[in-house]
């Protein structure tokens, strides 16, 4: 159910999006739409496609068809390298940190694509301990740490548009505040966030709007100020 | 009394050692340089490249080529060959290989074992299979009478040369942005290319460049042998077991085992010549058993 959403104007439109791995079909035709500056969430328990849509977006799902408009170009067809030089960033869930990569190699490594990202100093003042582990290899690190590098290394590549796939996933409480804070710097520094969350509490402290996500299509669309009033739908929805 | 005497080395054996440990030597630069492109190769595209011998050949035979038809010396050589016989590599990855890497990697070998029949048979055809002499170039003629040998001046160049390719290499790997690159794709190729690298792209310069060292060895070769169709095949047999127990696709694995085995080799000559062409084989052998994905792999 797509909705004009509320900020000026829209970045990233998606339409009938269908997506397959080998033989499975994953999406069904998710329509949303991502709005510049904002924060926006994809809900839903788990596989019911909200991973893949964000690697559909990208590209690295095995077959998809319908539309992905980005700054009004399509990117549906594009290789997932194209895709990134367009000017989307993609954090994955298991947050790919390369175990033959020191920590400040993974940093570097991807490519900047546009002007305006931060340089290297600025990640390490949003993330100290990755200063200090800068020369160990990339796995050696906590799993909140992995994290924050798997979020900095992009935050280098000028993109302005960030999917982020459960950044929260299994870390500590005190690492999920400092998530929440780093996402909601960037969203004051102007960046538009597409988030995938299973947890609606966090998704709430960061969060413009949020998208209900089941079997492959979006069922559901809920403003983070209507939250409160639609818990009892929206608990129903995820299950909990 | 038969067996004693690999126990005790008399002083004929003694005698010979500095030479055979200096042909070892030199064959371990071979070995290392070849068993190095292998690495980088199967490293990224997971592919036994069987046709590396072949390229190795195909290396020699380009410089006979320059040299006797376009006057073109050695020393052009060294970087034009390797850079010829690349481009020639990159053609086989984006004809042939880049259809088969969602496949078992038994495919790659298969297809490059054909290739490498293919790519023999033609120089069979052209040129015979007794090959063709390169000759020395002037500057290296003669050598240095080391005291406890003789140390040709092209020798010592090989050994020299193979060292610093094989650190260059290591470092460009290990050290540099694009090194980094090859070593993320290696482990993700997917989240690389979502990254905004052209992965296909860094996968054809890679072939290039592994086939590259493959010829700059055959360039390095030409000299000290007869040029030949087979030359890559006597070759290619050792240096794999050389990257099986380096550890396949591992840079420094395949340099070290590269020139210890040709050491080994040497050595074997010494104490026990009859095994000298089983030693290497032999240890693969044992390292497999011990230490499946080899002395400096890790494991799949």
């Amino acid at each position: 159910m797509p909705e004009a959403p509320i900020l000026a104007k829209t970045l990233l439109q998606v339409r009938g999006l269908e997506a397959w791995y080998g033989e499975s079909h994953i999406l069904h035709g998710m329509d949303f739409d991502v709005g510049e500056g904002e924060v926006v969430t994809l809900l839903g328990r788990n596989g019911v496609g909200k991973t893949t849509t964000l690697r559909a977006i990208m590209g690295i799902v095995g077959k998809r068809r319908g539309s992905v408009t980005f700054e009004g170009r399509e990117v549906v067809g594009l290789s997932s390298d194209k895709v990134a030089r367009a000017g989307i960033a993609y954090c994955p869930e298991e947050r790919g940190i390369f175990a033959s990569l020191s920590v400040e190699e993974n940093l570097f490594l991807p490519p900047v694509v546009r002007p305006g990202g931060m340089t290297v100093e600025e990640i390490y003042r949003l993330f100290p301990n990755l200063l200090e582990r800068r020369a160990s290899p990339g796995t050696k690190l906590s799993g909140g740490e992995q994290q924050m590098l798997a979020i900095g290394r992009i935050l280098r590549t000028g993109a302005r548009f960030l999917l982020l796939d459960e950044p929260t996933e299994g870390l500590a409480p005190v690492i999920v505040q400092q998530i929440g804070q780093v996402i909601r710097s960037l969203k004051e520094k102007g960046l538009t966030i597409l988030l995938v969350e299973q947890n609606f509490h966090f998704a709430a402290t960061v969060a413009d709007r949020h998208y209900v996500v089941e079997h492959g299509r979006v069922i559901d669309m809920i403003r983070n100020q209507d939250l409160k009033a639609n818990e009892t739908k929206l608990h129903e929805y995820l299950g909990v | 009394m038969s067996w004693l005497h690999m126990l005790v080395p008399s002083a004929s054996q003694l005698a010979q050692m500095p030479a055979q440990l200096l042909i070892g030597l030199i064959n371990g630069s071979f070995y290392a340089m070849l068993s190095l492109g292998l690495a980088v190769i199967f490293g990224l595209l997971n592919i036994v490249n069987f046709s590396h011998g072949a390229q190795y050949m195909m290396g020699a035979f380009v410089a006979y080529t320059l040299l006797n038809v376009l006057g073109v010396g050695y020393w052009p050589s060294l970087l034009l060959v390797p850079i010829l016989v690349g481009i020639v590599g990159m053609l086989i990855e984006r004809i042939f290989l880049r259809w088969i890497y969602r496949l078992d990697p038994l495919y790659g070998l298969l297809l490059t074992f054909g290739l490498t029949l293919i790519i023999e048979g033609l120089f069979r055809q052209g040129f015979n299979s007794s090959g063709v002499p390169y000759g020395m170039p002037p500057e290296f003629r003669g050598g240095i009478n080391l005291g406890f040998i003789f140390l040709p001046y092209y020798r010592a160049w090989v050994i020299v040369a193979s060292i610093i390719v094989c650190l260059g290499v290591w470092f460009l790997i290990e050290r540099t942005r694009l090194g980094a690159y090859l070593r993320a794709a290696t482990e993700n190729p997917a989240l690389v290319q979502a990254f905004g690298i052209n992965v296909p792209r860094l996968i054809t310069l890679t072939y290039g460049f592994g086939v590259a060292l493959a010829a700059f060895a055959g360039v390095m070769a030409a000299p000290m042998q007869n040029v030949s169709p087979l030359m890559g095949s006597n070759i290619i047999i050792v240096v794999f077991a050389v990257v099986v127990i380096g550890g396949m696709g591992s840079i420094l694995g395949s340099i070290v085992s590269g020139f210890l085995l040709g050491l080994v080799e040497g050595l074997t000559k010494v104490f026990y010549p009859e095994a000298a062409s089983t030693a290497i084989f032999a240890i693969m052998a044992i390292v497999l058993l011990l230490k499946p994905a080899g002395l400096f792999g890790k494991a799949r």
